[in-house]
């Protein structure tokens, strides 16, 4: 694309085009999410021709809240949070033009829900040492190995997957990444009970499953490489989120405490307004990392947000359940269901104390982002290894 | 309750101010020249505080430029407390540049006594200090250590103030028979006497004021001057966060610079997790406290009406945030940490100090709970 990047005004023009174009509240959702993607306003910063406009990521705030003023449908972002935050860059960086023609369109529009099989019984933390093995068979790739902590494995349509290719190097080196139909005959999907009594997630297991060679995103035996755009993507949209001042946890605590005086003892009171200072300057850390990018000047202070708020969450909603005291002995509903978002608010104070423990765990634990920050932020070398050279067939397991 | 329109970034401008200030402390403030100054009987830098005022003109940071100021705002005094914080320079800017001028700013800028005053501190001619103790919180009471009587003369005594034996100005809160005062004071005045403490923060000296029926000027009297101390003390408060900042990041730098050196058990320390694991803790910390500290100075410095609130935030987490960070500092150095020789008792000193400067944490958290309605338990 020849000429400067589009401004705030050239989007906004493209806005009101759509607008005028398509009524927001009359246009059927998909009819209008379709024009939406093709004017270049799903989102900005993606290329022509692919929901984007080349613009910088900032102005897709404006975008989104012009269209929500006017009333326009979403694609219920949080529905599909996987695909848009974890395989669309993914696709958009490594994808073929052929793969990013096929899968970006169905991913924004909610079409085609996605899900990621990247972790395994185990392989966690050390997600590199995973076992699942793709082994080529002519055009195709078989597929056989054991998945875990897959949400939304149960609606989705596609799946990203990384498997192990080459046994006989180091176990960096031999992972490839695929893109996987979940509707293929060997793929198994359980769904796994957790904490808090419902199954969010899922195993998911693999049996002899055939993906063609022309679903491989990146090189063979690059997979590592692409999955680090995935995880930096997830560790983003986990921690990035915008709030407004006591937005999120803090805010039920906040409201219990002011709507139930007879609550109040003097020690949670100091707690709790504690929580809320570290609240309120973990907030303001997040719009400081916004402006930095804003700006086109990130700063490391990203990769420390999701751990600020792992354990935020997880002191606010402890205090919120000492706070409720005898309702605290109670807990909402322990039935098995399969929820397809996680709602913090919506649910009983229980609730948040047991799914605010996986804060400090699902996509990456609070000890391995601490690692990276030590290492990559500040500079400091890593433990001595012995796995990083030796072929991945010879590590003790 | 917004803070949408906060700057919290650095401008290009406050990014050349920090250089120079930084260049110059690299230059003429090393650990060792301060550490050296500690055991002598001349506690400020004063070479150091005339080339900041004289050639760098930051003592009028704060000072509209038609008063003769550099009319600049608190987001310059906040880049610049980082820096002086950074090197634990001990110069009296915070009780003349900071506390005194805007003790000035609050009284009437028009009346032509506040004016002069005014041109004096930006100037670099005088260096003044607000005569409160270095404890006292935004919103405390109005002190009433010293009583002004009919002919305006003052007697009584404010203990622990800060930066008192480097000015020859006194900006004295006094309670006269028409209110509280605020009162001009020459420190050679008869009748004064400033008797130096001995400081737990080695490098801001404090000291005991005694007046006893002191000639004094009266700037300004009533709720005037009631507001004009207590915006001293919030614009105060608000700033020392970013020094906070300042020391807090030394301490993390140069304890991530030790941990990268110093090898046992056949391995660079940094390596061990264990380690590793409380700098990235201190890391998160220092990060949250400079959009802490970011978000009070840029509302103090558009009047922003959420001020209080985000100064309040600042102080309740820079201040044990930088604590924290120069208590690691200490502990991760290991025996070298305890030596006096080394200088992150320096910071130490002063983070633990500045702790209890401008109100502690909890004041701080007390007067938030009125701001945003969480009430106390009755």
């Amino acid at each position: 694309m020849a000429g400067k990047e589009p401004g705030t005004a050239d989007v906004l023009r493209r806005v009101r085009e759509l607008l005028d174009e398509y009524d927001p509240v009359s246009t059927p959702r998909l009819e209008f999410l379709r024009a939406r993607f093709d004017a270049g306003l799903a989102w900005v910063h993606f290329p022509p021709g692919l929901g984007g406009l080349g613009a910088p990521r900032a102005l897709q705030s404006v975008v989104d809240a012009e269209l929500a003023a006017a009333g326009a449908p979403d694609n219920e972002p949080r529905r599909i949070g996987i695909g848009l935050g974890m395989a669309a860059p993914t696709i958009l960086q490594y994808g073929t033009d052929a793969q990013r023609k096929r899968f970006l369109r169905p991913l924004w529009l909610g079409e085609k829900v996605w899900c990621q099989l990247f972790s395994e019984p185990g392989a966690g933390s050390d997600l590199a040492g995973l076992g699942t093995r793709a082994v080529r068979d002519g055009d195709d790739w078989v597929v056989t190995g054991q998945k875990v902590w897959t949400s939304n494995a149960h609606n989705a349509r596609w799946a990203i997957l990384i498997a192990r290719t080459d046994p006989d190097v180091p176990k960096h080196r031999g992972i490839t990444y695929f893109v996987c139909d979940m509707t293929d005959p060997g793929v198994e999907v359980r769904p796994l009970r957790q904490i808090t009594g419902e199954a969010e997630f899922n195993e998911v297991f693999l049996t002899d499953v055939r993906i063609p060679d022309t679903l491989r995103l990146g090189e063979v035996g690059d997979g590592w490489r692409v999955a680090q755009t995935t995880l930096m993507n997830e560790r983003v949209a986990i921690g990035g989120s915008e709030l407004p001042r006591e937005g999120g946890m803090i805010a039920r605590a906040a409201t219990t405490w002011r709507e139930r005086p007879e609550l109040r003892t003097p020690e949670l009171h100091d707690r709790l307004l504690r929580l809320w200072v570290d609240a309120e300057a973990t907030r303001l850390t997040t719009q400081r990392v916004r402006q930095q990018l804003a700006v086109g000047a990130p700063g490391p202070e990203g990769s420390g947000m999701k751990l600020a708020f792992a354990r935020l969450n997880q002191a606010i909603s402890g205090l919120e359940l000492e706070l409720l005291g005898e309702e605290g002995l109670r807990y909402g509903d322990w039935t098995n269901t399969r929820p397809d978002t996680v709602d913090f608010y919506g649910r009983d104070a229980g609730y948040r104390y047991l799914r605010a423990k996986g804060n400090s765990i699902e996509g990456g634990t609070s000890e391995i982002l601490r690692n990276i920050i030590a290492e990559r932020v500040l500079g400091l070398p890593s433990e001595p290894r012995t796995d990083k050279d030796a072929a991945w067939k010879d590590l003790p397991r | 309750m917004s803070s949408a329109g906060l700057d919290l970034l650095y401008s290009d401008v406050e990014d050349d101010l920090r250089s120079a200030v930084r260049d110059l402390l690299a230059d003429r403030c090393p650990a060792s020249a301060v550490l050296a100054r500690c055991d002598s009987d001349t506690p400020y830098d004063l070479d150091l505080w005339r080339t900041l005022r004289l050639q760098l003109g930051l003592a009028g940071l704060l000072v509209p430029e038609k008063l003769g100021g550099q009319g600049a705002s608190a987001r310059e005094v906040g880049v610049v407390l980082e820096e002086l914080g950074g090197a634990v320079a001990p110069v009296p800017f915070l009780g003349s540049a900071v506390l005194a001028t805007s003790a000035l700013l609050g009284c009437d800028t028009g009346d032509g006594r506040v004016a002069t005053l005014l041109g004096r501190l930006a100037s670099g001619e005088s260096t003044a200090t607000l005569a409160v103790p270095l404890s006292t919180a935004p919103g405390s009471a109005f002190p009433q250590g010293v009583r002004a009587d009919a002919r305006g003369e003052l007697s009584g005594r404010v203990s622990s103030v800060a930066d008192a034996t480097a000015a020859d100005l006194l900006l004295v809160p006094g309670i006269g028979p028409d209110g509280p005062g605020l009162y001009e004071v020459a420190a050679d005045a008869p009748g004064v006497r400033i008797s130096a403490a001995t400081p737990l923060d080695l490098t801001r000296p404090i000291a005991d004021i005694e007046l006893a029926a002191v000639p004094a000027a009266r700037l300004v009297v009533g709720p005037t001057a009631t507001a004009a101390l207590d915006r001293a003390l919030l614009t105060g408060a608000g700033l020392l966060a970013s020094e906070q900042v300042g020391v807090a990041q030394w301490c993390l730098d140069e304890t991530v610079n030790y941990l990268g050196q110093r090898r046992q058990f056949g391995r660079v320390v940094g390596s061990f997790q264990a380690l590793k694991h409380r700098l990235a803790d201190v890391w998160l910390e220092v990060v949250s406290a400079r959009a802490a500290a970011r978000a009070a100075a840029d509302a103090l410095a558009k009047g922003d009406p959420d001020t209080a609130v985000l100064v309040a935030v600042a102080q309740a987490y820079c201040a044990p945030a930088a604590v924290r960070a120069a208590e690691e500092c200490v502990q991760l150095h290991g025996g070298i940490g305890m030596t006096w020789e080394h200088p992150a008792h320096l910071y130490l000193k002063r983070a633990k100090s500045s702790e209890i400067a401008l109100g502690t944490p909890g004041r701080h958290r007390a007067a938030l709970a009125a701001l945003v309605d969480l009430p106390a338990a009755v």
